[in-house]
């Protein structure tokens, strides 16, 4: 029923067995132009284990009815599978009550939601939201909204050249128009992570909660949201192995239960007429709607892989290839790296001198080596670095050395291109 | 089939590191701003009357290598020609960018430009190499707001 992911494995394997791993998902087994696929972009979507593809299928093909409706036998079955995922998601999490769990189409929509509801309860004119130079434009872009909207200014904690925050800043901006701070707690375009339990403290002695963008976390470590002692986080399904259009936001029961809706419509209520609606408790408030069924169910099913993971052995694993990138990129004459924070996700992210990162995308493709290039949805972080764009290697559990060498033998490719 | 060779050719990659009329005119008397969000490319095209023909055209900006070579082969194309000839050739670009790879590119009224048709095999990347195309267009018709690709 609960996952195990943060609980000590019972039977705990001497080491991790990559081959092993990377026979569960089909998508690894394919080619593309020709070769295997290398796929380096991770940060951007994982790809999907046999368990979660075939879980989607066999609730489509056994389970399928609309949820908290119907009193029929099938519509109980797709209830329980459902409810069945959230607790799962709650064991993920390590949340104390499934309640706190709100299902979300990904981190996005999460924030969002309580950009909105937080924001329109909560934000006054002149009332600061603090957020990093390192967030995505889905921790930035909703926030400007609602500050806009409210009167309300964005304050924005500063980075050094190593892509660490400044935390001597973050404390000090910390003040008392502050009324939230939105953080990463992984950065996607520069894979520096955050110390997100001496945020909270700081943010909590002056009686400021915390939200947490976690999507770039959960594929890479056990999240316990009670120890770090946030008052939200966010995960996206994909990026943990599940489906799309799925994704998780924990908000303590204290927060939630105070927090007015987001959308309005069915399932979200307890009771309606003209002249008044009433709304239901935490988590039905926020789930107005028929929600996404089978990507609860396909993200359950992701979470249940993960807690069949040793999560010391798979942590050592991706060390073990973020040095190994690190050292094999930082050796080429011609590559300069960007984000070289002391405490990193397996996130590689590069530039190749006189080459515009779009080329090298290009022509890394041609050797079968699938990685992301652009501004990451990261614009400000690419202005600090003087920088239009970057190449970004993102490495998950199922990544090995082999990986990273055709990526190397991939960039050397770009070199002899230009040079002609 | 795709092919590297057809995409960075040799004149690609050498208008790419030494642009041609990478420069601010004097006297600019059309000008517009081109922009591809998906790459980060970026153009702005400047150019000079002399009652219909093109004097001079300069252009600024960064991107890729594709999105850099095109606008400097775009640049000397037009230089010279009557804003009637430029269109023709803008024409003649979007048609070669946009036909399917193999077929025949005319290589009489494109002249280098014939180097772009490589382009054709990465759909992606087709945006680049048109960007600075639109942008002359823009400028040509002296629209008012900035193109984008996307």
């Amino acid at each position: 029923m609960t996952t195990v992911r943060n609980a000590p494995s019972a039977d705990p394997r001497p080491t991790f067995d990559v081959e092993r791993v990377r026979r569960d998902f089909p998508l690894l087994q394919t080619t593309v132009r020709g070769k295997p696929l290398v796929y380096l972009d991770n940060a951007a979507t994982s790809q999907k284990p046999r368990s979660v593809i075939a879980r989607t299928e066999q609730y489509y093909a056994t389970e399928n009815a609309n949820v908290h409706r119907g009193v029929y036998e099938l519509s109980e079955r797709a209830t329980a599978a459902y409810e069945d995922a959230r607790e799962k998601a709650r064991g993920f999490l390590n949340a104390a009550s499934a309640r706190e769990i709100v299902f979300v189409r990904g981190t996005t929509e999460a924030i969002n939601l309580v950009a909105s509801s937080f924001g329109h309860q909560e934000l006054q004119a002149g009332d600061e939201v603090l957020i990093t130079a390192m967030e995505h434009h889905s921790n930035i872009v909703p926030w400007q909204l609602i500050c806009a909207e409210r009167g309300a200014v964005l304050k924005v904690v500063p980075m050094n050249k190593r892509g660490e925050l400044l935390m001597d800043e973050l404390a000090r901006l910390i003040g008392p128009k502050t009324k939230l701070v939105a953080v990463a707690h992984v950065s996607n375009s520069l894979g520096t992570i955050n110390p997100i339990a001496e945020i909270v403290r700081l943010a909590h002695a002056q009686g400021v909660p915390v939200l947490v963008d976690g999507a770039q976390a959960a594929p890479h470590q056990p999240i316990d949201v009670r120890s770090l002692g946030v008052d939200f986080y966010t995960v996206s399904g994909h990026k943990m192995f599940g489906p799309t259009g799925i994704g998780l936001l924990y908000g303590t029961l204290e927060r939630l239960e105070v927090l007015p809706p987001y959308q309005g419509g069915g399932d979200m209520i307890r009771s309606v007429t003209f002249a008044k609606t009433t709304y239901a408790d935490p988590p039905a408030r926020f789930e107005a709607g028929t929600p996404n069924i089978a990507g609860a169910i396909g993200l359950g099913a992701a979470i249940d892989y993960l807690g069949t993971l040793d999560w010391d052995a798979v942590q050592a694993h991706e060390r073990d290839l973020l040095s190994y990138a690190t050292q094999r990129l930082g050796a080429l004459a011609e590559v300069e790296l960007v984000g070289t924070a002391a405490h990193k996700a397996s996130v590689v992210s590069f530039t190749v001198r006189g080459v515009h990162a779009h080329d090298v995308g290009t022509i890394v493709d041609q050797e079968g080596v699938a990685i992301r290039t652009g501004h990451h949805c990261t614009q400000p972080v690419m202005d600090f670095f003087g920088v239009p764009a970057t190449a970004r290697a993102s490495f998950a559990f199922y990544n090995t050395r082999a990986d990273v060498d055709a990526l190397v033998s991939a960039v050397r490719q770009v070199t002899r291109v230009f040079a002609g | 089939m795709t092919d590297l060779s057809d995409l960075y050719q040799q004149i690609i990659v050498e208008h790419n590191r030494a642009p041609r009329n990478f420069k601010k005119l004097m006297h600019p008397t059309r000008e517009a701003e081109g922009a591809n969000p998906l790459c980060g490319d970026q153009i702005k095209l400047e150019v000079e009357l002399s009652g219909d023909t093109i004097a001079d055209i300069g252009f600024q900006g960064s991107g890729c290598a594709i999105s850099q070579a095109s606008a400097s082969l775009l640049t000397g194309a037009v230089k010279g020609k009557s804003t009637a000839d430029a269109q023709e050739l803008f024409r003649a670009v979007h048609a070669m960018l946009t036909s399917a790879p193999g077929t025949p590119v005319d290589t009489a009224k494109l002249g280098k430009l014939a180097a772009l048709a490589g382009v054709r095999q990465f759909p992606v990347r087709v945006k680049c190499a048109s960007l600075s195309w639109h942008t002359l267009r823009a400028a040509l018709e002296s629209a008012a707001e900035p193109v984008s690709t996307e």
